[in-house]
């Protein structure tokens, strides 16, 4: 198995851990991390990607790591921005849950400005 | 931008205004940060006009030379380097941007007011920060010319505008911004795996050169579904609409306004760069017919639901939900029936004019609506009785602007909706016609609603809070008239052929006919009546309404469920990658995918290291360069199947 493979399929399985991770985990600070993982995997893939490269004679195509790093800042913003909204949640509301459980009543369950 | 004439390797004329355009609303936000206070508001009302103006320089030039607009951000070429790109496309969309951005910016001015003797309010500092960077973050959507900068303007455009839903700081709003925030992820992830897989299979995400090199294999065929889907919910198609609602009706209005008429258009904007430019042969007719089935779903369901709100900001949402769906009627029609590929034409038109269409109006009808909460304190259709009376032309301004959604001409609607039925009736689609009709009805079924309750004789006397500002209500008025009148684009640019006579015998019997049928929607299912509405047709017409409506609301709950969104996120990847397989003419990768896939020395080695500027003849031709030499000529310009 070559390195290509194993990292293709480590990508992969982070893939899958974290999708189950997004749907499954009612609470939103597990959702942020199952995010983060989903989000590695995808990562890994570009890394698979970035392998072409050594067909030309390099160690690695540099664009898809040029995008990686790209790709984990937005991530990294993206964290900060939802455990900033997680934590004013609690602040606010003594939980943090997202209310998903129960079924929601539409004309109920948001009372307009 | 399928003719790539001089665009890949020149900047053309106009170039450095698309950098304008970035640079402008970037440099508000920065410039805004750094002096905050109470210059922050004037800092962004000075961008706005400064802004429309480089658009419609854009649009100007852009109709002067007949070509796209091409920018190469410092001057490298693609693939390696970024350009940006305007076609007739972006320069609509920029141009409504700007109108909508500027309209909210004047009516937002009485709520997000920092108030005398404050230096520094969070809610308007952040209030008008965040517009601007809306408003960059979509102008990025629109001019990028490849594939990961769409991305990340994409993310800049989700994160500004989540906090806007929670700027008041409520747990409600708080909750609705984070349900957003983690499924716009989830679908922006599905994205980026899709351009990953387009990368590892092209060696470049710049959409013209994709364009050129693009063919039928498994890997394709997987980008394009995860990569449609993940823009999908973020579009809030349903059924991936479990974030829509509560977030856009509990935001501020300006900030409704805003995310309702534009944010989701920024993800919409993409699919139609991926079907249309990337992609055109790929998805196929069945693809395309499953894009339009959940379009009609949306229109049926989100209407329905929008005529059993009680609450208008609700109503307003609900009825975005469902004029997203027309959005996505455009598909199926431009599938050029003959070859299988989506073909720019009147179809694709039509869904522009819907897209600016939509913006205008709902953009009015939020701000109508917010105005109207101001002055009474409350937004319950039934208490809206009197509201015509005290608020004359904030409630005109949601009517006009619900007419113009209805289709009635001139309205820019009824164009898109003539465009669309010719369409239907020249490939022989007629079931998207049938939709297109009955949407019309519910649409007209929930302003009539909105209108009985206004003008019914108050129960108590009206007592108005705020009378708001004169200025900001004109804005909204402003807005609902651009979109009432924008069929008048057929003097211009638009097909003539659109535009009826609106006072034209057929069409009023039409018009009276819709009149008829959304009257009787609205009193089948709208939860409250205005007072006095009562008889055999009313009870008849409640008595079969009232259990599909209350159907549909249990549906809705369902859907709406966090779990029950990500896996039909899931299956419509697994659908759309399924039914793209069946369409592809060739089950069996054919020799060149072959070839293609396994990067044989002559194609990858050379391509790359031409690519990379290794070879000395590199820079002078890039087209040259970048097409590998496994790529049969004839087929390197559509897009075609092997």
């Amino acid at each position: 198995m070559s390195p290509v493979t194993v990292f293709g399929l480590w990508g992969a399985a982070a893939v899958g851990l974290g999708l189950y991770g997004m749907i499954v985990h009612p609470h939103p600070l597990r959702k942020i991390l199952a995010f983060n993982v989903l989000g590695s995997g995808v990562f890994l893939l570009f890394g698979v990607v970035a392998r072409r490269g050594a067909a030309a004679g390099f160690g690695g195509d540099p664009v898809p790591q040029a995008l990686v790093i790209t790709g984990l800042v937005v991530a990294f913003a993206a964290t900060a921005l939802a455990v900033v909204l997680l934590l004013r949640l609690f602040q606010e509301a003594g939980s943090a849950t997202l209310g998903d459980d129960a079924p929601a009543r539409p004309n109920t369950e948001t009372t307009p400005v | 931008m399928p003719d790539p004439t001089p665009g890949l390797d020149a900047v053309t004329a106009g170039g450095f205004l698309l950098v304008l355009s970035l640079v402008v609303p970037v440099a508000g936000v920065l410039v805004a940060v750094a002096a905050g206070g109470r210059r922050v508001e004037r800092i962004a009302l000075l961008t706005m006009p400064l802004g429309l103006g480089i658009a419609v320089a854009v649009a100007a030039a852009l109709l002067r030379t007949g070509a796209p607009l091409v920018y190469r951000l410092g001057g490298w070429a693609p693939p390696l380097g970024v350009a940006l790109r305007a076609d007739a496309l972006s320069a609509v969309m920029m141009v409504t941007a700007a109108v909508v951005i500027g309209a909210v910016g004047v009516f937002a001015r009485a709520e997000f007011r920092t108030p005398a003797g404050v230096d520094e309010t969070r809610a308007p500092f952040a209030f008008w920060i965040l517009l601007l960077a809306i408003w960059g973050a979509l102008n990025t959507v629109f001019l990028s010319g490849d594939l990961f900068t769409l991305y990340v303007a994409l993310e800049l455009l989700t994160f500004a505008a989540v906090p806007l839903v929670s700027l008041d700081g409520r747990p409600e709003t708080l909750r609705a911004a984070l349900r957003y925030l983690l499924f716009a992820l989830l679908g922006s992830v599905l994205y980026l795996t899709g351009a990953a897989l387009l990368y590892g299979a092209y060696g470049t995400l710049d959409i013209v050169l994709l364009s050129q090199r693009i063919r039928v294999d498994p890997a394709t065929l997987a980008a394009a579904a995860l990569m449609t889907v993940g823009l999908l919910a973020k579009t809030a198609l349903v059924p991936l609409h479990l974030w829509l609602p509560p977030a856009h009706a509990g935001a501020p209005a300006p900030a409704s306004a805003v995310l309702s008429a534009l944010v989701v258009k920024g993800s919409f904007f993409i699919v139609v760069r991926l079907w249309f430019d990337v992609m055109p042969g790929l998805p196929g007719p069945a693809a395309a017919q499953l894009l339009g089935a959940l379009g009609a779903v949306a229109i049926l369901f989100g209407s329905v639901l929008a005529l059993r709100q009680e609450r208008l900001k609700l109503m307003v949402a609900y009825s975005t939900l469902a004029q997203l769906g027309y959005l996505f009627l455009m598909f199926p029609l431009a599938v050029d029936p003959a070859s299988g590929h989506v073909v720019r034409g009147d179809a694709l038109t039509a869904g522009m004019v819907q897209a600016v269409s939509h913006a205008t109006a709902k953009a009015a009808m939020f701000l109508a609506a917010g105005a109207i909460y101001a002055a009474l304190g409350h937004d319950r259709l039934a208490g809206l009785g009197g509201a015509a009376r005290a608020l004359p032309v904030p409630v005109l301004a949601f009517v006009l602007g619900g007419i113009a959604l209805t289709g009635v001409p001139p309205s820019g609607a009824s164009v898109a909706k003539k465009l669309l039925l010719d369409a239907a009736a020249t490939t022989g689609q007629w079931w998207w016609a049938a939709v297109l009709q009955a949407g019309g009805f519910f649409t007209t079924g929930y302003v009539l609603l909105v209108l009985a309750h206004a003008l019914s004789p108050a129960r108590e006397p009206v007592a108005v809070r705020a009378a708001g500002s004169r200025v900001g209500h004109a804005a909204a008025l402003g807005l609902s008239l651009c979109s009432l009148l924008l069929g008048f684009g057929t003097l211009g640019p638009l097909p003539r052929s659109a535009l009826s006579n609106p006072f034209a015998p057929g069409e009023l019997w039409s018009t009276a006919l819709l009149v008829a049928g959304g009257a009787l929607l609205a009193i089948g299912l709208g939860r409250r009546l205005p007072l006095g509405w009562s008889g055999a047709i009313v009870d008849g017409a409640r008595r079969v309404a009232t259990p599909v409506g209350a159907a549909c609301e249990r549906a809705d709950g369902v859907l709406r469920q966090w779990p029950v969104a990500c896996v039909s996120l899931l299956a419509l990847v697994v659908a759309f990658g399924g039914l793209m397989c069946a369409a592809a003419p060739s089950p069996a990768p054919s020799p060149s995918a072959m070839r293609a896939r396994t990067y044989g020395k002559n194609g990858f080695d050379s391509m790359r290291s031409d690519e990379l500027g290794l070879t000395a003849s590199a820079p002078s031709s890039p087209r040259a360069a970048s097409v590998p030499s496994w790529m049969p000529a004839s087929s390197a310009g559509s897009g075609a199947r092997p």
